[in-house]
C-alpha cells in the first residue's frame, strides 16, 4: 500500500499505479489478464526467465531481434497493438531465414488503461502467436502515471533458429536479382491513417497485419537462392529498397505498373496526397531471388492464403549503385527518392 | 497545386445550413461539402479539394480517353494491313 | 468512371508522344503553371516523353512555396500562444519561417493539428470554447472557396473563438507578372486547371490577347498534361493565340458561379508580396473588414516582422522560369529537402524540391527527335 493508491476493495476496471507495484494487484493482473490467455504454455510456470534448449543442429544459428510498439490508436480496423508487437517480431526473424520459436513481451501501461482493453490485447497476442507458431516464454509489466504512455506500449524480443546453410543478408542482394512483393502494399497505413483525428474517412480496408511465418518457411523450402527478405514496414516498399540498394550496393529498377496496390489505397493516397510507395505494411515481404527461382518462388506465395497478390516488380542492376528508379505507367523513368521524415496530407 | 480527387457521391444532406454529402473515392469515402455544386445528383462525380467539391464532373467529356482508346485500337488492327 | 489500366496509359501516352513529336518543326518553350502539375511532369518522367526541342519551364504556382517569410513567422508567433489551437495544411507544417518550423514548434508542445479541411478546423473550434483556433488558410483560388466557407460558417454561427489567418494568392498576376518581365522567353502556358474550375477561363482570354500567347488550360494526371502540351505545341505551330480548354470534364467557360460569388463576398483583391518574387500589386485575397472579428492578422496583433531570405537563393528567376533548378550553385549541396534556403525548395512540389526527389541532380533527358513519326 503507498499513499498514492490505498488497497483496493476488489478488481479495478482501469489501470492503477498499484498494478505495477509488484504486490497483490501486479498478481491479480498476471492472475486475470495474462495467465489465462497464455494458459498451457511456459509462462504459466511463472519463473523468472525461460530456459530454452539449444539447437541441435549442427551449423545452426540462433537469430535474435527486439522492437517495441506504440502505435496509436490501440485498436484498428484488422488489427490491435498486440497483434503488431507479436507480427512485427516474429516477421524480422523470418525474413533473415530463421524459424521463430520463442518471444518475450514487455508492457508499459499507462494509469486508466481500461482492463477489459488490456485483455483484449493479451487474447489478441496469444491468437496471433498460436497463428504463428511461438510462444511468449517471458514477460514483464510496468504501470506509468497517466499522460506517459499513449494506453500502453509493448516491445517484444524474439529468437529463432536459422537452419545451417542459410545465408539471408540485407548485403546479399546480387545484380539480375529479381524482385518480389508478396502482396498489395500500403494497407496497414492506410487502415490507420483512416481512424487517427483529423483525417476522417471511412473504408472497408483492413490492416495486412500478420505473421509471415508459414510463408518464408515455404519459400525457403522451394529455394535455396533467395538471397535476402525483409518486411517493408516503417518507411514502406521504399524504405526497404533503398535498404537493399545501400547495403549491397547495388542499383534497383521497378515498373510501376507491376507493384500491386489496392483501389483503397490508392485512393485514399490521391486524397491525401501521399504516395504507397512509403506507406507501411505489417504482412508483406520483400525478397531478392536469383532469377532462375523467381518463378517458382512466386507461384509458392501464391499458393500461401497471404500471398495471392503477389508479383514481381523489379530487379536489382548494376547502373547507379544505391539508386531506386522506377518506370512509371505512362512510360517515363524516375528515381524514388528516400522519404526524410514522415509523410504528411497533402493539398498541394 | 491544387490536389483534386474525383468522388462518387452517395448521399446529400443539409447540415447546419450547408449541403453536405458523403463520396466514395473508390474504396475510401468522406463527408464533403457539397454547397456549390447544388444540382449534384446521387451517383455524380465531383471534383474534390480539401473536402469540398469544386465543380461536378462531366461525364460525356471524361468518357472521351476511352473513346479515344477504342479509336486507337481500331487503328491497330487496321496498321498491318497498310504495311508494304 | 474507371481508371485505366497501365497498359491502356502507355498507349494514349505513346499516342500523344508521337503526335507531339510529328506536330514539332521548332523549338518551343512552354510553362506548366501549377506546382502540381510539375510534380506530375517530374514524377512521371513526361519531359522524357518529349521531342528535344520541347522545353518545360516551371512556373509559380505553389502557393506553399510563395507564402512570405513574414507570414510563416506569424503564423509561427500566434501558435506559440498557449490558449492556441492551430490548424493548418500538411503542407504547411515543414515551411522554415526565420526561425523554426511549425514542425518544431509542434515538437516543443505547441498545440498544432493538421487538418485535410478548414471545415474540421470548425468543428474544433466548437468543441474548444476556451481556446483560440486559428486556421492557416493558404493556396490560390482553388482553396479560397473552402477557406471562404469555413469563415463564413464561423461569424454565422457566431464561433467568436475562431479565426484565419488568410495568405491567399491569385494566378492572373502571376502570369503577367511573368510576361511583363523583359527577360522572359515563355511561349504557351498550361494554364491552372483546377483554379479555373472555381474562376472559369475569362480572366485569361485578355492574357492571352495581350501577349499573343495560347493558354491550355490543363488538368494534373499524366495523360491531361500530355494533351495539354499536345494542344499547345498545335497552337503554337499554327501560330494562334488565345485559351483552350483540355481539362474540359472539369472546368466551365464560366467557372463555379456560387463559389465566385462566396469569394467576393469575404475577400477582397490587395497586394500581396510573393516568396522568392516580391510584391505583385492586387494579387492577393484578405478578409473584408465585416470578417474583422475572424480575421487572425487583426486578433493577433504580432506587429511587423522583417524577415530576410538568403542572398544565394535564385527562387525568384525559378518561378518565372527564367533559370531551372540544376542552374543554382547551391542546389544540392547548401540548399537540400532538409535545409532549405528559399521558396521552391520547401515545398514538395516547388521546382527544386520536385528535381531534388526525383533524382534530377543533373536532370537526363531520353531526347526523342522531332519532326518524324517513328
Amino acid at each position: 500500500m503507498t499513499a498514492a493508491c490505498p488497497v483496493p476493495a476488489g478488481r479495478y476496471p482501469h489501470i492503477v499505479l498499484g498494478h505495477g507495484s509488484g504486490g497483490r494487484l501486479s498478481q491479480e493482473l498476471l492472475e486475470h489478464v495474462f495467465l489465462p490467455a497464455f494458459a498451457g504454455t511456459t509462462l504459466a510456470g511463472l519463473e523468472d526467465q525461460a530456459s530454452l534448449p539449444s539447437p541441435s543442429q549442427r551449423g545452426a544459428r540462433i537469430a535474435f531481434t527486439t522492437d517495441s510498439f506504440v502505435v496509436s490508436p490501440l485498436f484498428f480496423p484488422g488489427g490491435d497493438i498486440g497483434r503488431l508487437a507479436v507480427c512485427g517480431t516474429v516477421n524480422d526473424l523470418c525474413v533473415g531465414g530463421a524459424i521463430p520459436h520463442s518471444l518475450s513481451a514487455a508492457f508499459v501501461l499507462e494509469e486508466g488503461l481500461a482492463i477489459a482493453d488490456l485483455e483484449r490485447i493479451v487474447r489478441s497476442m496469444a491468437a496471433t502467436c498460436r497463428e504463428a507458431g511461438v510462444e511468449i516464454v517471458t514477460g514483464d509489466t510496468k504501470v506509468v502515471e497517466r499522460g506517459k504512455a499513449d494506453g500502453v506500449f509493448i516491445t517484444t524480443s524474439g529468437l529463432g533458429v536459422v537452419p545451417a546453410g542459410r545465408t539471408l543478408s540485407i548485403s546479399n542482394a546480387r545484380v539480375g536479382d529479381a524482385l518480389l512483393v508478396s502482396g498489395p502494399i500500403g494497407d496497414h497505413g492506410v487502415s490507420i491513417l483512416s481512424v487517427r483525428e483529423g483525417l476522417d474517412f471511412e473504408t472497408t480496408l483492413l490492416s495486412d497485419c500478420a505473421p509471415l511465418a508459414s510463408m518464408t518457411h515455404a519459400m525457403l523450402e522451394v529455394s535455396d537462392k533467395i538471397h535476402c527478405m525483409r518486411d517493408p514496414t516503417r518507411g514502406g516498399l521504399s524504405g526497404v529498397l533503398h535498404d537493399i540498394a545501400r547495403q549491397s550496393k547495388v542499383g534497383i529498377r521497378i515498373d510501376e505498373a507491376l507493384v500491386p496496390v489496392r483501389a483503397e489505397v490508392r485512393a485514399a493516397s490521391d486524397m491525401l496526397g501521399l504516395d504507397p510507395l512509403y506507406i507501411a505494411c505489417e504482412g508483406r515481404l520483400l525478397a531478392a531471388i536469383a532469377p532462375e527461382d523467381a518463378e517458382r518462388v512466386l507461384a509458392t506465395v501464391r499458393l500461401h492464403p497471404l500471398g495471392q497478390g503477389a508479383a514481381l516488380i523489379g530487379q536489382v542492376v548494376a547502373e547507379q549503385p544505391g539508386l531506386v528508379r522506377m518506370r512509371s505507367r505512362v512510360g517515363g523513368e524516375r528515381v524514388v527518392p528516400l522519404l526524410s521524415g514522415e509523410q504528411l496530407p497533402r493539398i498541394c | 497545386m491544387c490536389l483534386g480527387v474525383p468522388g462518387r457521391v452517395l448521399s446529400r444532406e443539409q447540415e447546419d445550413g450547408l449541403l453536405m454529402g458523403r463520396v466514395d473515392f473508390g474504396g475510401v469515402s468522406r463527408k464533403v461539402c457539397l454547397e456549390h455544386v447544388q444540382d449534384v445528383a446521387l451517383g455524380d462525380y465531383v471534383l474534390v479539394h480539401v473536402g469540398f467539391a469544386l465543380s461536378l464532373i462531366d461525364a460525356q467529356e471524361a468518357r472521351k480517353i476511352f473513346e479515344l482508346l477504342r479509336e486507337l485500337d481500331q487503328l491497330g488492327e487496321l496498321q498491318p494491313e497498310r504495311d508494304p | 468512371m474507371r481508371r485505366l489500366e497501365p497498359d491502356e496509359s502507355r498507349r494514349l501516352a505513346e499516342h500523344w508522344a508521337n503526335e507531339i513529336a510529328r506536330t514539332t518543326t521548332r523549338p518551343w518553350k512552354i510553362m506548366e503553371v501549377c506546382g502540381g502539375q510539375t510534380q506530375t511532369i517530374v514524377k512521371f518522367g513526361l519531359d522524357q516523353l518529349l521531342p528535344s526541342q520541347i522545353e518545360l519551364l516551371h512556373g509559380p504556382g505553389c502557393p506553399v512555396c510563395v507564402t512570405p517569410l513574414e507570414m510563416i513567422d506569424r503564423a509561427l508567433a500566434i501558435a506559440r500562444a498557449r490558449d492556441v489551437i492551430f490548424c493548418s495544411f500538411g503542407d504547411m507544417l515543414r515551411v522554415p519561417g526565420s526561425d523554426g518550423d511549425l514542425l518544431g514548434l509542434k515538437a516543443q508542445g505547441a498545440d498544432i493539428r493538421v487538418l485535410y479541411s478548414p471545415l474540421d478546423a470548425l468543428s474544433i473550434a466548437r468543441q474548444n470554447p476556451e481556446r483560440r483556433v486559428v486556421f492557416f488558410a493558404i493556396g490560390f483560388e482553388t482553396t479560397a472557396p473552402a477557406n471562404a466557407i469555413a469563415i463564413q460558417q464561423a461569424r454565422q454561427r457566431g464561433l467568436g473563438n475562431f479565426s484565419a489567418l488568410c495568405s491567399h494568392v491569385l494566378v492572373p498576376p502571376a502570369m503577367l507578372a511573368i510576361l511583363q518581365d523583359p527577360e522572359q522567353c515563355v511561349q504557351a502556358f498550361l494554364g491552372p486547371g483546377h483554379v479555373c474550375s472555381v474562376m472559369g477561363l475569362s480572366e485569361y482570354e485578355p492574357i492571352a490577347a495581350q501577349f499573343s500567347v495560347p493558354i491550355v488550360v490543363t488538368g494534373f494526371e499524366p495523360l491531361d498534361l500530355l494533351e495539354g502540351v499536345c494542344l499547345a505545341v498545335q497552337h503554337l505551330e499554327a501560330g494562334r493565340s488565345g485559351v483552350d480548354n483540355q481539362y474540359a470534364r472539369v472546368v466551365q467557360a464560366e467557372g463555379n458561379l456560387a463559389s465566385q460569388r462566396l469569394l467576393a463576398s469575404v475577400f477582397e483583391v490587395c497586394d500581396r508580396k510573393w516568396r522568392g518574387i516580391g510584391l505583385l500589386p492586387r494579387s492577393g485575397l484578405q478578409l473584408r473588414d465585416e470578417y474583422s472579428a475572424h480575421d487572425a492578422l487583426k486578433v493577433f496583433e504580432v506587429g511587423d516582422l522583417t524577415s530576410d531570405e538568403p542572398a544565394e537563393c535564385i527562387s525568384g528567376q525559378i518561378l518565372r522560369g527564367l533559370k531551372k533548378p540544376s542552374d543554382c550553385p547551391a542546389f544540392g549541396e547548401r540548399c537540400t529537402p532538409e535545409s532549405p534556403l528559399g521558396a521552391t525548395m520547401v515545398s514538395s512540389e516547388g521546382a527544386c524540391a520536385a528535381y531534388h526527389a526525383y533524382g534530377r541532380v543533373p536532370v537526363a533527358r531520353l531526347a526523342r527527335g522531332a519532326g518524324g513519326v517513328q
